[in-house]
């Protein structure tokens, strides 16, 4: 049965967007529609879970084409989730842009850009073909190139032109490799590749594809290949790249462990150890450079890199514990990461600068602002009655349990220098004498204080709250330990489903 | 600066204009059944207007023909997405389509389908982007 819920969290925002860019100079409606637009998706996302919880895999055939032949959209507990985080990240990231990004962004359709971001987004996340996700990708990339160059400052420019590059190539690869994918077992859809593949075997020349489709995946999530972001989610105002760092990476991540737990799990000691063996580099590099830096928005970025690593190296294991605490992790990632980013674009915007070294004693202007940049500081590295903690010992108890130790002692080993690095910024940010002019004491930061504090106190919720979503989440791991749920779903009627 | 003297290219483009956006609206009515369809036939139309363009400058035809073409665009996507939606309210699956046949005083008996609103979309998508493309990068401003 189709269920057109599905096909909401995509053609909300793209439906409003529109309508933005024909209202064009009304930018206070702009904001009234993208909020809007935003908790409609995260309504429609909370119909489409309690429909999975209670009925299983929710299955959408556009114009009634049934699967595999027409283009199918599929909801499981974890893409449903990831885009009810989605939606929640938005509202508070565009509610931030409300008194942060200017009048000359809005009117050069900021708005309609960070939808079209999300319906990329959402589509990514609930497509059942894979070359629609790479459709998906682009939409959303097209939208990212233009709001990491609007407004056109120096730097952006500059580093909009690498983060167009090396998207490029790795699109180009993307359609290499799913022509591969095509010409090998003659079809697209994600289900009916799982069945091929099963049926065929995953040979040499399968894992190989299996291997650039994981280049391509590990460019978009910044897993090991993520050279190319702490350069570009720098560049853009604190609104835009906490929506880059809390959303578009976590598509890649979303997209390895689909593939790789729907598609090519035959041979979890290939792919699934270089997964960890990414993950690893990618943790320890991501670390090193948080510790290195002194400025706040490459501290952020570097730990963006770091939570990627932790999120796959749970995926990696491909244990229950491990799974369940990379769905957890991950949510909680989408979370904390807009928090810092928002939290680190608010300081700079009070003191007038990016380095921790000039700065000092904001706890006396801003103490709300302090005290929250503590509680996402633990949050992030993990301490416990927050949201990262849960996360953290599901991931370390999975990678000891499949034998992979050294990957759960990098990851305990990089909490650590996570903790130190984001404590650097509390310490040299908020202690000390104050010391910044007094005209900035009056510059009044309620709107930008308020979505971050919803944020704040979402991170808290996740902590104490974990055993409400544990159903969920238990549902989501169950679906990706057993490819056949989703197969089953997707299948169902067509002659693949009954010759099985 | 001597005015060119171009009469030869106006008294053909004039012609000319009135074929291309003729056949540009067969191939869009063709394209239910046959090759055409919204993105070839919104693409002749916009051939049509670049000749305009060519012959007689960007500004005289921006004069006359005042339309924001970027809201063009918006408007085309907007469409297909409605008809999109249209068999939701039927409880039908998104992007659902039909057709019937209609009888006409003059055509006939006439296949009328729901998917054509859809091209219409389509074309007016691709008038307003590839218009919003070709008037930015002819702009000498």
């Amino acid at each position: 049965m189709s269920n057109n819920l599905i096909i909401l969290p995509i053609i909300i925002p793209i439906i409003s967007g529109l309508v933005m860019i024909i209202i064009r100079n009304h930018t206070r409606l702009h904001r009234i529609i993208s909020i809007l637009a935003t908790v409609l998706i995260g309504l429609s996302a909370v119909l489409l879970l309690e429909q999975i919880r209670e009925s299983g895999v929710q299955i959408l055939y556009l114009g009634g084409w049934e699967a595999p032949f027409g283009i199918t959209l599929v909801a499981d507990m974890l893409s449903a989730l990831l885009v009810f985080v989605t939606a929640i990240v938005t509202f508070c990231c565009l509610w931030y842009a409300f008194s942060s990004i200017g009048a000359e962004r809005e009117r050069h359709y900021f708005y309609p850009l960070s939808l079209f971001l999300i319906a990329g987004v959402n589509g990514s996340f609930l497509t059942g073909d894979i070359f629609n996700m790479f459709v998906c990708f682009e939409v959303m990339l097209v939208a990212s190139y233009v709001l990491i160059s609007l407004g056109g400052t120096k730097i952006q420019l500059r580093e909009s032109i690498k983060y167009v590059l090396i998207n490029m190539v790795s699109s180009f690869l993307f359609l290499i490799a799913i022509a591969y994918l095509y010409g090998m077992l003659g079809t697209l859809n994600l289900a009916h590749l799982s069945v091929r593949v099963a049926e065929a075997g995953q040979g040499g020349l399968m894992t190989a594809v299996a291997f650039l489709l994981l280049i391509v995946f590990s460019l978009k999530a910044a897993l090991f290949l993520f050279f190319w972001l702490p350069g570009s989610y720098s560049a853009p105002p604190a609104a835009i790249a906490a929506m880059f760092g809390a959303l578009l990476t976590k598509v890649g991540i979303y997209a390895i462990i689909r593939v790789f737990s729907l598609v090519f799990y035959h041979q979890l000691g290939t792919t699934h150890l270089v997964i960890g063996i990414l993950a690893a580099v990618s943790m320890v590099l991501g670390a090193m450079g948080s510790v290195a830096y002194w400025n706040i928005k490459s501290i952020i970025t570097y730990n963006v890199v770091v939570g990627v690593g932790f999120i796959l190296a749970g995926f990696a294991s491909f244990s229950e514990a491990g799974m369940t605490g990379s769905i957890y992790y991950l949510i909680h990632d989408m979370i904390a990461k807009a928090l810092l980013f928002l939290l680190g674009g608010t300081i700079i915007n009070i003191t007038g600068t990016g380095k921790l070294k000039e700065m000092s004693g904001l706890i006396r202007l801003q103490p709300h602002l302090g005290w929250m940049f503590f509680i996402a500081s633990l949050s992030v590295s993990g301490i416990p009655p927050l949201s990262g903690f849960i996360g953290k010992v599901f991931i370390t108890e999975g990678t000891f349990q499949s034998g992979y130790f050294w990957l759960g002692a990098i990851g305990l080993l990089t909490s650590l220098m996570v903790l130190y690095s984001v404590m650097k910024v509390f310490m040299s940010a908020f202690w000390g004498y104050t010391d910044v002019k007094e005209v900035t004491e009056n510059k009044s930061i309620r709107g930008l204080l308020m979505p971050i504090g919803v944020l704040t106190a979402i991170t808290i919720g996740l902590g104490l709250g974990a055993e409400v979503i544990h159903e969920y989440v238990d549902l989501a791991v169950a679906g990706l330990l057993d490819p056949n749920i989703y197969i089953d779903a997707v299948l169902q009627d067509s002659l693949i489903g009954w010759g099985r | 600066m001597k005015k060119p003297n171009d009469i030869i290219l106006k008294t053909v483009t004039n012609v000319a204009v009135v074929i291309i956006l003729t056949f540009s609206i067969n191939l869009f009515i063709s394209g239910h059944h046959n090759p055409g369809g919204g993105f070839i036939g919104g693409l002749a139309f916009v051939a049509a207007i670049v000749l305009l363009f060519l012959v007689y400058g960007i500004e005289k035809v921006r004069k006359n023909i005042p339309l924001d073409f970027k809201v063009v665009a918006a408007c085309g996507v907007l469409i297909s997405v409605l008809t999109g939606t249209a068999g939701m309210i039927f409880g039908k699956p998104f992007l659902y389509q039909t057709f019937g046949f209609v009888e006409f005083p003059i055509f006939g008996k006439t296949e009328l389908a729901t998917a054509v609103l859809f091209d219409v979309g389509v074309a007016l998508a691709v008038i307003g982007t590839t218009m919003t493309i070709i008037m930015s990068i002819g702009d000498d401003r």
